[in-house]
């Protein structure tokens, strides 16, 4: 392997790598795609939803083919705001979700082997069980021209390096590019819960492969800025929370036990009681919107997916990011190689390219959230007010003979007072407002 | 069940390969000393353990999420990759 040389070297063989491994081998290009795991996907995590419409745009109907390793279909999508012992909710179940999917439930070791197979039948060759642990670089121009790898001699030489090893890069850092702030990242804690599919199909309303998936906030964080999940597979549950990491600096708590005390909350009790836990894993998200991306191209490499932040925290889209990016990265490279100009010049147009796409509008778009959030803070936001949320839905619902004039008051002051007056509760609905529409 | 307990059972739904030796290490252990050890709590394996006088790092149980690299508030983690291989592997992730 020393000392070869490759149109491309892909480090990292998530979403993202696969991706971009996949689009430039399918276009002649000679690729190699390094994975530190044992296999594809064995060192990954995520919630669980994959988005048809990413994996479309790379393979095309490709992914029809019997074997795509996914759970269920997403049809019905939930929120919960959650009070210690109360939920307000909305929901959204609709038939037309189911075909063409929108989305899929699913699991990163089957999953990521699966597509990183598509990038190897294309013509990509995979190297896995060994680690990028160095750029190399032309001592004269200091262009990046290939990576060192932790095997004997473990020179690759390409002349692109892409780097998509996920939301702990070490190799973008080698590039002088800052290391992740406590604020920008969260971590997240996950059990997949074995249940029967009977009981699953019967306690989530279900049929056949229908799914459901729940984003819950509120009393199960503790205070902390958080944001749980669970969601349905074929014969296990997903469940997961993550807090920002610099709340767990402050109020420091162990996740393990934020994650037991989620699954006592009588509401998701009621759905998770008698599961058996068959696997824990956690891993960080990049949580930094739009102005914690750095610059996506330079002299020899491009940055996709985890590794340059893109994910929209909002609507828990990663994985479609990051193959959505992989797939930019390597048609630029291949535009750029039959131009024959590999300049750092020319390979910013993936840059341009992808602030421009819908990575970047959607990034941009909540670029105000993470600061508002902070100002904010979970205890006020995600104990307070949802607390209030649900006492006043309480309030609201109580038939006890009290004018409905007056307990319509009274519900309304429960969470202009959790907002801090009616001044508070304007500046708060002003800045949630900007947070989420741009 | 104490803390310690149920984290070591959710561990052992984990497959791990270990690597030869640690892949985290302290740039200065003297450094915990006076420290608030935010590590014990906020690692979700527990890997960093208080004993005594000194830091004992369970590196064979790393879920490598990267967290204490970024959360010591004094940079003191000098944290790598297990060798390509080692570590864990999620069966389902
Ligand atoms: C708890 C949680 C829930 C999530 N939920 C969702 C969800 O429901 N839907 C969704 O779309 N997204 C979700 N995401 C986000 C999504 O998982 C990521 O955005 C996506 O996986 C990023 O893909 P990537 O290829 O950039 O990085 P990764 O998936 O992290 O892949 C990077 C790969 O590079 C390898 N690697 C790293 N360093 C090296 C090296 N030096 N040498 C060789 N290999 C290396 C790693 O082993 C890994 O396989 C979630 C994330 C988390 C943590
Ligand atoms: S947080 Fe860092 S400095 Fe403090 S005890 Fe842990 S490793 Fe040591
Ligand atoms: S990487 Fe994560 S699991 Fe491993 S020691 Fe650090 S905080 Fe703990």
């Amino acid at each position: 392997m020393s000392g070869e040389r490759f149109d491309a070297v892909v480090v990292g063989a998530g979403p993202a790598g696969a991706a971009a491994a996949y689009t430039m081998a399918s276009q002649g290009l000679s690729v190699v795609m390094l994975e530190r795991g044992e296999f594809p996907g064995a060192k990954n995590m995520f919630g669980g939803v994959l988005y048809r419409h990413a994996l479309e745009a790379l393979i095309g109907e490709a992914w029809k083919e019997s074997g795509l390793p996914v759970e269920r279909v997403v049809t019905e999508q939930r929120y919960w705001l959650l009070g210690p012992e109360s939920v307000v909710s909305i929901g959204h179940r609709h038939a037309r979700f189911m075909d063409p999917p929108n989305a899929w439930t699913a699991f990163r070791a089957r999953f990521d082997p699966w597509l990183a197979g598509k990038a190897k039948a294309a013509g990509a060759l995979p190297v896995y069980q060994t680690t990028a642990i160095d750029l190399l670089r032309d001592p004269a121009t200091g262009r990046v021209t290939g990576v060192l790898v932790d095997r004997d001699e473990g020179e690759l030489y390409a002349d692109v390096v892409v780097i998509a090893d996920g939301v702990n890069s070490l190799l973008r850092e080698k590039l002088g590019i800052p290391r992740w702030k406590p604020h920008q990242v969260s971590l997240a804690v996950k059990e997949v819960l074995a249940l029967p599919r009977e009981k699953i199909e019967d306690r989530f309303n279900l049929e056949g492969n229908e799914g459901v998936t729940i984003e819950f906030l509120g009393a199960t964080s503790r205070g902390l800025t958080g944001l749980g999940f669970l969601y349905t597979n074929k014969e296990t549950l997903s469940l997961g929370i993550g807090v920002m990491v610099d709340d767990l600096l402050r109020r420091p708590i162990a996740p393990y036990e934020l994650l037991e005390s989620v699954k006592q909350h009588p509401m998701l009790h009621k759905l998770l009681h008698g599961a058996e836990t068959v696997e824990y894993s956690a891993h960080m998200i990049p949580e930094g919107a739009w102005h914690a991306v750095p610059q996506l191209a330079g002299d020899g490499w491009v940055l996709c997916g985890d590794a340059a932040g893109l994910v929209n925290f909002v609507n828990r889209e990663g994985s479609n990011l990051a193959m959505l990016s992989g797939q930019m990265a390597g048609e630029v490279i291949v535009e750029a190689r039959r131009a024959g100009d590999l300049s750092a010049q020319r390979l910013m147009a993936y840059d341009r390219r992808v602030r421009r796409s819908v990575i970047g509008q959607d990034l941009r778009k909540i670029r105000r959230l993470p600061a508002m959030l902070h100002r904010w803070g979970g205890e006020r936001l995600f104990d307070h007010l949802v607390g209030a949320i649900n006492e006043a839905a309480y309030r609201y619902f109580l038939v006890d003979g009290t004018p409905k004039r007056q307990a319509e008051a009274e519900a309304l002051r429960h969470v202009v007072r959790a907002a801090g007056g009616w001044r508070g509760t304007m500046r708060l609905a002003w800045d949630a407002l900007r947070g989420v529409r741009g | 069940m104490s803390s310690r307990a149920a984290v070591e059972k959710k561990l052992f739904t984990i497959r791990y390969r270990a690597d030869r030796g640690s892949h985290i290490t302290l740039a200065d252990p003297a450094r915990c000393m006076s420290c608030e050890r935010p590590c014990l709590l906020f690692c979700p394996a527990a890997v960093y353990q208080w004993e005594d006088d000194h830091m004992r790092i369970a590196y064979e149980n790393c879920l490598e999420c990267g967290t204490c690299r970024i959360a010591c508030p004094s940079g003191n983690v000098v944290w790598r990759y297990p060798t390509g291989g080692t570590g864990i592997a999620y069966k389902r992730g």
